[in-house]
């Protein structure tokens, strides 16, 4: 009896695992599917839902007060649903992190991320991506006293920190191998941790580590950026109408000067073209 | 195409820090579970009231916020550990403050003329609780301990969100970067129930001959 029990369990796990081998390379990219396109699905729903950070100053930042979501990224919600719905109130935000956010479009909680995602060519086996509508950089958030003015100064025995799913995890083991990337969950945790001690550096994107130094002014982003971040808007894989509608909101915004205003509002200056 | 197997080495290294991490946070908390069952069935009015105290907040908060206690608030109060240290401690005085209850209940149970006895052929309260109330309080709780050690091995999972390394979190960082929820998920659980199992079994077999001993004695 006992022997049968572990033998049955034995050969679930196999089979599981099996399962799972046929995966292959691109187990998690979906084709758009269902009959509707997602631009039906929204102004069906009359409300366009989005998925967008509720822990990064400056681009999505949910204010514990009011429970208000403000930023860059929500701003750019609002004009979609402006020119899909004709109002941009008729947006849902969702919150996603950097992990959550691909599993939640593909699984059709939301119709677009919209959450200082970087346009990469592995994220397009998953996803489909609008042009860019942000251009960042990686760097690095430091103590004002600390002796790191450039990643190159990063030594074996510091330790970087860094979020769970994006891509600056990833580039910061590749530049500086010998120093020690610890992961965390959101923005928020992965600050608190800087500012508990528990690394030497904090690294993501410039854009957002603008806005943890503005809630700190202890901490200081160093002028050098070591990677581009152009981001994107995520769409379903496969819904190329869609893309090109946001394409084509994002082209007007650009042209209406609408982007500008947008940009100078949360960045503080001027977009360098 | 690509064998999820592929990814069992660094699950694996990730599995080796789960079982440092619960054994480790295991054993201290199988010792500092026991004076906390002492001081908790204490007659002395401070140490039972600490003991209570602290196995009504342990029991009363959930784990998670424990550990981000830990991890996060005492380097305010100038005590910075690694994300490892701060899961082995975290764990122990979690699972410390349910081996106490468990051990308090084993204790209890123990029939009052067995420590009258002990008294009556010269021993002090000291002496009885180490010859004669805890060895057989041990052997009628082993099982619930067992359990204690099981739950403790899935909650060691929790420690993913101060940045160890463990099992769960090798497994959400693979997932995040390789898309391939299904397959790392499916082993992860899959090495979780590998690891349960031989524990699973050790408690059925303490029950068992735990029933086998009860039988003689009657």
């Amino acid at each position: 009896m006992k022997t049968r029990n572990v033998v049955l369990g034995l050969i679930t796990i196999v089979m599981l695992a099996m399962l799972g081998a046929c995966g292959g390379k691109d187990a998690g990219s979906k084709e758009a599917v269902g009959k509707e396109s997602t631009i039906e699905t929204i102004k069906d729903r009359d409300k366009f839902v989005v998925g967008v950070k509720y822990d990064t100053k400056l681009f999505g930042l949910q204010d514990p007060s009011t429970n208000k979501v403000e930023g860059f990224d929500i701003d750019i919600a609002r004009e979609i649903a402006k020119n899909i719905l004709g109002d941009e109130n008729k947006v849902e935000l969702v919150e996603v992190t950097s992990k959550t956010r691909i599993p939640m479009l593909n699984n059709g909680d939301i119709d677009a991320i919209i959450a200082t995602m970087t346009i990469t060519e592995e994220r397009k086996q998953e996803v489909e991506f609008s042009e860019v509508y942000f251009e960042a950089g990686q760097s690095l958030l430091v103590k004002k006293d600390s002796d790191i003015k450039k990643v190159d100064d990063l030594k074996k025995g510091d330790t970087v920190l860094a979020v769970k799913g994006s891509t600056s995890a990833k580039n910061i083991r590749e530049k500086s191998p010998d120093t020690t990337v610890r992961e965390y969950e959101n923005y928020q945790e992965a600050f608190m941790a800087l500012k508990a001690g528990h690394g030497n550096a904090l690294t993501t994107d410039n854009s957002i580590l603008y806005g943890m130094a503005q809630q700190d002014s202890n901490f200081i982003v160093l002028e050098e950026t070591f990677t581009d971040e152009p981001y994107g808007i995520a769409i379903k894989k496969g819904d190329t109408e869609f893309v090109d509608e946001v394409n084509k909101v994002l082209n007007e915004l650009h042209e209406s000067g609408k982007y500008d205003e947008i940009y100078e509002k949360w960045i503080g200056e001027k977009p360098k073209n | 195409m690509f064998s999820s197997f592929e990814f069992l080495p660094l699950l694996l290294k990730g599995t080796l820090i789960t079982l440092e991490i619960t054994f480790i946070s295991l054993a201290i908390s199988l010792v500092f579970g026991v004076f906390v069952a002492l001081a908790r069935i204490s007659n002395i009015f401070i140490l039972n009231k600490i003991a209570s105290v602290y196995i009504s907040i342990i029991r009363g908060t959930p784990l998670l916020v424990q550990l981000m206690y830990v991890y996060f608030v005492l380097p305010e109060l100038g005590l910075k550990l690694t994300p490892f240290t701060s899961a082995v401690i975290g764990l122990a005085l979690y699972e410390s403050a349910y081996l106490a209850e468990i051990y308090r209940g084993g204790i209890q149970s123990i029939a009052k003329g067995q420590l009258e006895a002990a008294y009556a052929i010269g021993m002090n309260y000291n002496q009885a609780m180490k010859r004669v109330i805890l060895p057989q309080a041990f052997k009628n709780v082993l099982p619930a301990v067992g359990n204690s050690a099981i739950l403790l091995l899935k909650n060691s999972s929790l420690t993913s969100f101060i940045a160890v390394n463990e099992l769960m979190h090798t497994g959400e960082l693979l997932a995040t970067s390789t898309f391939r929820s299904l397959e790392i998920f499916t082993l992860v659980a899959a090495i979780y129930w590998i690891l349960h199992y031989p524990m699973t079994l050790l408690v059925k077999h303490m029950e068992r001959k735990m029933d086998i001993d009860s039988n003689k004695r009657h």
